[in-house]
């Protein structure tokens, strides 16, 4: 039997997710996984903004800022559940991100990067400033999912660390799924066509503003969902999560791995988060290899380490 | 009237450094089609290596020179380092390259500047000159002077030289240019070197003012950007124009509205220039060949 691409890396993504515990010499690394799957989810929202509608974003923390705050703040203030607060949070994002895309992606070029810059700092600025409602830059408290309890009195019993481990774990296949299915979908390639070559897709009658807008406001859902699963297993969550470094480390993850592949995504953002882990001189040097990556990865593997391997073993295979 | 007064004039010495900003921009933009983000890290530069050469005792003008003549060589670095063995890439790769420079230069200034804010004496003291009730700065005259010099500079440079000429007939039309026997990696060469240059004279000339940190870069490129973006992409005129348009608009939201939110001028006007007048003012329509 034959594996398209599709059900191969996803079979593979949930045979890694399931089978990784086995190897924990400890369980603070189901708390690693689970970062790792927060990123990978945010980073395939890039992979469909970056690699197939070829735009950049350089303010999707925001968008995550927003996930993370609306389960912070709905519960609180209007009494609404944390799980339907996430849907809230990526509802707020993909209005947000259909008002800003909206006019900027009619025209070309690189005007996507400047404007999503700009607003991913005003949000940043928002949640720095306004102390009345978001406690400023010491951060908020973030109430409990409680879902835990829930399975508890169903009779699953999982420690906090493994029930976010495979919550996140599982969302993130559902998103991987839904972000392969629409690569497959008329949409999908539709929106590499425009990538290629946005004149041609133009004269074969695309609508080329629409199916970027589409690109960019699916992707701001994912870091939204990205952001509201931080916050909800962190506790608590600081302006920090819509911070411009965030916004880069996302598309250094996405390029890292090979900007247009899911699994790349998942690849580079579980090399990156694990990085600060394991040196922890890293974090002094952040800045640094994450630039340098991501000049290196674009002048040397422009796909990205993933395809790139892919495409070594298939060539040897032939 | 001169609360107003005291606005504009804080408003256009900001301005006149998000002019030669977005003059950096423009003219790597116009050598390469390149959109430089890296180009707020020369601002900092230019500040910080000016600092690093005064503290070790060098005089203040010394430093000044020292600076920016470091910094056009890491822009030069820069373009052989990253955009040139790049050159044919996709436009997405390209900015992923000056974005990753931009937080690569960054991070080696944090490493070797530390996270301090740091500052250096204004070039003529810090006595307030007064103009109808409201005070300036001497050192905003020599900010506002700087970028209007860098301005007539650049005109001179592209209208009445051989040389700036070449700039502009590489901008036109690249493979033309080689045809007729312009060396055009050395136009890129000596535009990245100008960018970068003009880009460290500003951060030289307005830390006295405002101080200078490894991470200052950012809001530098964003806001020369929307300069840019407001007079017309690849425009020098325009980005005069932008620069102080947006610098006076920066100061009077600091005044009238809330000094925490004067950044969000600069993404406010991004966002109506791109809705109502995405060519800017200066700007024309362009087409693709295909």
């Amino acid at each position: 039997m034959r594996l398209t691409p599709k059900s191969a890396t996803l079979l593979a993504l949930v045979v890694l997710i399931a089978l990784a515990p086995v190897f924990f010499p400890s369980g603070f690394y189901y708390r690693v996984g689970a970062l790792i799957f927060v990123n990978a989810l945010a980073v395939t929202g890039i992979v469909i903004l970056t690699g197939w509608a070829g735009q950049i974003s350089l303010g999707h923390a925001g968008f995550a800022g927003i996930g993370a705050y609306a389960c912070a703040l709905a519960p609180v203030h209007w009494g609404i559940h944390p799980a339907l607060a996430i849907l809230l949070g990526a509802a707020i994002s993909a209005v947000l991100a259909w008002l800003v895309g909206r006019p900027i992606l009619r025209l070309k070029g690189y005007y996507l990067a400047v404007a999503s810059l700009g607003m991913g700092i005003l949000i940043s600025m928002v949640l720095n400033n306004e102390r009345w409602l978001t406690r400023g830059p010491d951060g908020i408290d973030v109430p409990e999912l409680g879902l835990r309890d829930v399975l508890k009195d169903a009779g699953l019993s999982l420690t906090n660390g493994q029930f976010w481990y495979f919550l996140c774990g599982i969302v993130l296949v559902i998103g991987a799924w839904l972000a392969l299915n629409l690569h497959d979908s008329a949409t999908g390639r539709a929106l590499r066509a425009l990538h290629g070559s946005e004149v041609a897709a133009r004269t074969v009658g695309m609508d080329v503003a629409r199916l970027k807008l589409q690109a960019f406001v699916i992707s701001a859902v994912y870091a939204s969902v990205s952001g509201s699963l931080l916050a909800l297993q962190n506790k608590f969550i600081t302006p920090d999560v819509a911070g411009f470094m965030h916004s880069v480390e996302m598309v250094t993850m996405a390029v890292l791995g090979g900007v247009g592949s899911v699994a790349g995504a998942i690849f580079g953002a579980a090399v990156l988060t694990l990085l600060p882990q394991v040196l922890t001189v890293f974090a002094e040097y952040e800045q640094l290899v994450l630039g340098l990556v991501m000049v290196l990865v674009m002048i040397f593997l422009r796909e990205g380490v993933v395809p790139s391997i892919l495409r070594k073993i298939r060539g040897s295979g032939e | 009237m001169s609360e107003l007064l005291q606005f504009l004039l804080s408003g256009v010495t900001v301005g006149a450094v998000y002019a030669l900003v977005a003059l950096g921009f423009t003219i790597i933009y116009n050598a390469s089609d390149v959109v430089n983000f890296a180009q707020g890290e020369f601002v900092m530069l230019g500040g910080m290596i000016t600092v690093m050469a005064y503290t070790a005792g060098a005089p203040l003008p010394l430093a000044a020179l020292a600076a920016v003549v470091a910094t056009a060589a890491i822009g030069v670095a820069m373009n052989k380092l990253a955009i040139e063995p790049a050159r044919g890439a996709p436009v997405v790769s390209l900015v992923i390259i000056t974005i990753g420079a931009s937080i690569f230069i960054r991070g080696a200034a944090q490493l070797v500047f530390g996270k301090q804010i740091h500052t250096f004496p204004a070039f003529s003291g810090d006595d307030p000159i007064r103009i109808l009730g409201a005070t300036i700065l001497p050192q905003s005259l020599w900010v506002i002077a700087g970028s209007v010099a860098v301005f007539i500079g650049l005109w001179l440079f592209f209208t009445r030289t051989l040389l700036g000429r070449a700039v502009l007939a590489t901008s036109n039309n690249r493979l033309a240019a080689q045809l007729v026997g312009i060396n055009t990696p050395f136009v890129m060469t000596l535009s990245f070197a100008m960018s970068a240059g003009i880009g460290a004279l500003s951060g030289v000339l307005v830390t006295p003012i405002t101080m200078t940190s490894y991470d200052v870069g950012l809001a530098f490129a964003l806001k020369g950007f929307a300069a840019a973006m407001l007079g017309g992409m690849g425009n020098p005129k325009g980005a005069l124009v932008g620069g102080f348009t947006l610098g006076v608009l920066e100061g009077l939201t600091a005044g009238y509205i809330s000094s925490q939110y004067k950044d969000a001028a600069a993404f406010i006007v991004i966002l109506a220039v791109l809705f109502f007048m995405p060519q800017g003012l200066f700007g024309r329509k362009s087409t693709d060949r295909v």
